[in-house]
């Protein structure tokens, strides 16, 4: 079947992405992507994607309206409850035996995961030995990370979920409530960098203890996803750990031999 | 390039939607269906977002067909049923392979119907058969009617017959499909689609 005219547009409008700001959306799956362009076509105002790719050429704040669309905002603290049980009773006791601990959590959107980890870290004694990396390609994702204010929609279904994460105080003790937000503990922070970076285009932060990237790469193709789980490779110190999202796996991958799984259902990893 | 609906058409993929009461229609759907059928069926059934379903091991027991829940990435074979994981929307990519993502859900729901169908006439086109059954909301009726303008075969469950009939008619009020149908003539059509 030829190819649409819609699908040649949404190439030009990456590669113009690429060109013109440097990020690097040509190695994602386009079905998604197609359809996250679609939905900023209204809001940005643009009848189609040519046009759409003509008005952020022209127009950086444009752009940015875009990107938050491209990048997948979607997060929860203590997502998949087992993911975190599982790093606290099976990751945590090989992580104590580090003097010093180094984690990045890549592609960190608002912050979500980073905060659930440096809780965790905290309540095992050890947050104040550790440097968390949060990375993203999304500036306002990591401003607002950075801020750590939370709507307070979702403190129930936070509450809930550290607790099934095997949380061992209350989560009440991690917040402050203010009308309709709340504000997580400042200390919490002081362990963490927010950086800019892209999996896509930029190289390592060397020696970590545990990469946490969760469902990052469904949204890479195949070569994408080689690129950066060699960074993750290239990354970890020997023996550590990599924590991917509950449909993701190194397995498949050109890495697959270069990592063991560690706790298979949560999808935890260890570097050979 | 709307072909008439009883034009001969290739069909090489099947995509089914369906929510509340779509267990049991899907059991009818694809209990007749045997091991080596030529085409790939593609399924979103609304479930809770969390936890795991049995989904694919309860229908296994069901079909002839291979049945499982589809990983990201994979290729998409004939003979196969993949439903998509709670949590997960289900997308067909230009190439053939599934993908999976965590956009915000669409009508609620995630996976959505939607996301499957319009990405599966953006993969097939005219190739694709798309099948809306029972179900409590409008998931689905817009994905249809993509595969509709993309000259794709469209089937939607007899109202009258749905256990519960805001999806069937959703769509029923967006076009008219080529078929709307009792389950059991929707298992002969899709039977004779091979």
């Amino acid at each position: 079947m030829a190819v649409s005219p819609v699908e040649v547009e949404l190439k030009l409008l990456v590669e113009a992405i690429y060109h013109r700001y440097s990020y690097d959306f040509r190695d994602y799956s386009g079905a998604s992507l197609k359809r996250r362009v679609l939905l900023s076509l209204r809001h940005i105002g643009c009848e189609s994607v040519g046009a759409l790719q003509r008005r952020i050429l022209d127009d950086p704040q444009a752009f940015m309206e875009l990107l938050q669309y491209l990048t997948i905002p979607v997060t929860e603290m203590f997502r998949d409850p087992g993911y975190y049980r599982a790093l606290r009773e099976h990751v945590v006791p090989v992580l104590r035996t580090y003097p010093s601990l180094k984690i990045w959590v890549a592609g960190c959107s608002t912050g979500e995961e980073v905060y659930s980890l440096a809780i965790l870290l905290h309540e095992e004694g050890l947050l104040e030995r550790s440097m968390l990396y949060a990375t993203d390609i999304n500036p306002r994702s990591l401003e607002r990370a950075r801020e750590g204010i939370f709507d307070m929609r979702h403190v129930r279904a936070y509450t809930l979920n550290y607790q099934q994460a095997g949380g061992t105080a209350s989560f009440a003790d991690y917040y402050t409530a203010a009308y309709d937000s709340v504000l997580l503990d400042r200390s919490l922070r002081s362990r963490v960098t927010f950086a800019d970076h892209s999996l896509a285009t930029d190289s390592v932060f060397s020696e970590t203890h545990l990469i946490s990237c969760r469902n990052v790469l469904i949204y890479f193709n195949k070569g994408l996803q080689n690129r950066a789980l060699g960074l993750f490779h290239e990354s970890l110190c020997r023996r550590g750990f990599l924590g991917l999202g509950s449909k993701e796996t190194v397995e498949f991958s050109a890495s697959a031999e270069r990592f063991e799984p560690f706790v298979k259902p949560e999808r935890i990893f260890r570097k050979l | 390039m709307n072909l008439p609906a009883n034009a001969p058409r290739h069909i090489d993929a099947i995509a089914i939607g369906t929510s509340a009461g779509g267990l049991e229609a899907l059991s009818v759907l694809v209990s007749g269906l045997e091991a080596g059928f030529r085409l790939p069926l593609l399924v979103v059934q609304h479930v809770p977002p969390s936890g795991p379903t049995q989904l694919a091991e309860i229908f296994q027991r069901k079909t002839g067909l291979r049945v499982k829940e589809a990983d990201e990435k994979e290729p998409i074979e004939g003979g196969t049923l993949y439903f998509a994981p709670p949590g997960y929307h289900l997308l067909v990519e230009q190439d053939r392979t599934l993908s999976l993502s965590q956009d915000e859900p669409v009508h609620f729901s995630r996976p959505s119907i939607d996301v499957l169908f319009e990405s599966a006439a953006d993969a097939w086109g005219s190739a694709v058969a798309g099948v809306l059954l029972t179900g409590a909301n409008e998931d689905g009726a817009a994905g249809l009617e993509a595969i509709h303008l993309a000259g794709g075969l469209t089937v939607v469950q007899d109202p009258a017959e749905a256990e519960i009939d805001t999806m069937p008619r959703a769509a029923l009020q967006r076009f008219t499909p080529d078929h709307v149908l009792p389950l059991r003539r929707i298992a002969q059509l899709l039977r004779s689609l091979e």
